[in-house]
């Protein structure tokens, strides 16, 4: 069964097409790492999943998405007014608030619960932004650069608490990523957006946890940063 | 790059120092551009000799006490104003119609921001006008208000209470209406109800702005309520002050001027524990 499922997707802005009659399937659990270029339509393809985007155009297509749906942003954007629990289970009903602390404790935050974001660093923020998301028991994570903003040592560390994450809670994942190195860890599968359309879709078969030193690593690495034209094939 | 920084540096012909300078001779000489620490209770240093000056002055018999009277005869006139139980029953006067004034302002000033900042039909109604009312100065409105309301008590309360209104809404509407963007997008994601999304996310951003206006409109309570109680009062500092005028009593008038200042400090300071209290998330950020 699919989760995700586009078919001549567009979105315009202006008089250019940012999404061009995109298509994109993907199966229930998958772990999808969408790359692309900067403007090359990560976020807008993101934003119109997650129904932020009021515009988009289906012509004769399709955009199915389960029905719950969680997002991470960039920046955490956790309200500095409202304590970290209440952040987490903001919108819930009391039951929902117990599996905050849970949430919480899972992310490696327990007993944080009466503390205000401001308190907290970067990486822990994301952290309870993971949990925000995460409690919901999402179909489908749609994640937006979420460790972009962090320092590489955190990042790392993130990417082994979001692995184990997405293993305990199984929903689909489709995250948008600049980093392919990040993309090549945590993926199932990886997609590269351009010109508006998925230019490569290929599978990650590596045995986790992957290290970049893996021959199989580095060969994908290559081909990722080929069709991003970061790398021009002689 | 390190070992060019680590490593000496030969210039021109000049041989390299052979010996190490003493380390304090290396350390470069740099002009303090920035304030030196401050003292503890420096501040106070401009007043303490403000209040010298005044009392030389006034000993040397230098400064006419028609005009200005010593310091010692102010304490002694606020004394025997207690002690008769003139000044309690100003103050008291002057308290409740500021309070009053105050807090009805408020209210409404609250009451109408709400009304406006959360929905698109309050804002067609209400910004409007209150935005025309805010280009005209509150005591502007005074004879017109006299016209409407006589002068007595009515009056007064209402002219605080006008000044009050259009402080709070301008500070109050203007929070509420500048929440960002990205904290809309979240509690669309996450699907709260609109009660939820103003209760948590509208009302609570807003606070910040609302005390804001709060501070401000406590300021521009006590500069009306002076102002008002020039007309025509019964009972107040204002009048006590006034009177003292016709007098030839500066003594009082710097008593009542004292109270007004003693009032103002403390209202700002209530508010801004209050402001702490309620803001409690802000303090790492020094505030």
């Amino acid at each position: 069964m699919s989760a995700v499922r586009i078919r001549g997707l567009i979105r315009g802005f202006g008089d250019r097409n940012v999404l061009d009659g995109l298509d994109l399937e993907i199966p229930d659990g998958q772990f999808v790492a969408l790359l692309g270029r900067s403007g090359s339509g990560k976020s807008t393809l993101l934003r119109a999943l997650a129904g932020l985007d009021y515009d988009v155009e289906i012509r004769g297509g399709a955009l199915a998405v389960p029905e719950k749906v969680s997002v991470a942003f960039q920046d955490s954007r956790l309200l500095p007014w409202l304590r970290v629990l209440d952040n987490v289970t903001l919108g819930l009903d009391r039951q929902g608030r117990s599996r905050g602390s849970e949430m919480l404790a899972e992310v490696g935050l327990a007993g944080r619960e009466d503390a205000w974001p401001l308190e907290l660093s970067g990486g822990e923020q994301q952290r309870v932004a993971l949990a925000r998301a995460l409690v919901r028991e999402p179909q489908l994570l749609l994640a937006d650069e979420p460790f972009g903003a962090l320092d590489a040592l955190t990042r790392i560390r993130m990417h082994g608490l979001l692995d184990d994450l997405v293993r305990a809670h199984r929903p689909t994942v489709l995250l948008v990523t600049h980093d392919v190195d990040e993309a090549i860890v945590l993926a199932d599968r990886i997609v590269v957006l351009d010109e508006g359309r998925i230019a490569v879709d290929r599978h990650v078969d590596l045995d986790k946890p992957r290290s970049i030193t893996d021959p199989g690593f580095r060969d994908i690495r290559e081909d990722l940063l080929t069709a991003l034209g970061v790398i021009t094939q002689p | 790059m390190t070992s060019t920084l680590t490593q000496p540096v030969e210039v021109g012909a000049c041989p390299p120092d052979p010996v190490d300078p003493p380390p304090t001779e290396g350390i470069r000489p740099l002009r303090r551009l920035g304030l030196r620490k401050a003292v503890p209770f420096s501040r106070m240093t401009g007043v303490v000799l403000l209040l010298a000056v005044w009392a030389l002055g006034s000993g040397a018999g230098w400064i006419d006490d028609r005009k200005l009277s010593a310091p010692w005869t102010v304490v002694t006139s606020a004394v025997e104003l207690v002690a008769e139980g003139t000044l309690q029953q100003h103050i008291l006067a002057s308290l409740s119609r500021a309070v009053l004034g105050f807090v009805i302002g408020c209210v409404i000033g609250t009451a109408l921001a709400l009304a406006s900042g959360l929905t698109r039909t309050g804002e067609a109604l209400i910004d409007g006008p209150v935005q025309f009312k805010r280009a005209i100065p509150t005591l502007g409105l005074i004879p017109l208000l006299i016209l409407w309301l006589g002068i007595g008590e009515t009056f007064k309360i209402t002219v605080i209470a006008l000044g009050t209104v259009v402080t709070i809404y301008i500070q109050t509407h203007n929070a509420l209406t500048a929440l960002e963007q990205r904290y809309v997008e979240l509690a669309e994601v996450l699907g709260l109800t609109r009660a939820q999304f103003v209760w948590k996310v509208v009302l609570r951003g807003a606070l910040p702005g609302f005390f804001l206006g709060l501070r401000l409109a406590v300021t521009g309570a006590w500069l009306t309520l002076i102002v008002v109680e020039s007309i025509n009062a019964v009972s107040g500092l204002g009048k006590m002050m006034f009177n003292a005028q016709n007098y030839g009593q500066p003594d009082v008038i710097l008593v009542g001027l004292l109270v007004y200042g003693v009032f103002g400090l403390a209202s700002d300071a209530g508010l801004r524990l209050l402001e702490r209290r309620a803001l409690t998330w802000r303090k790492t950020l020094g505030g």
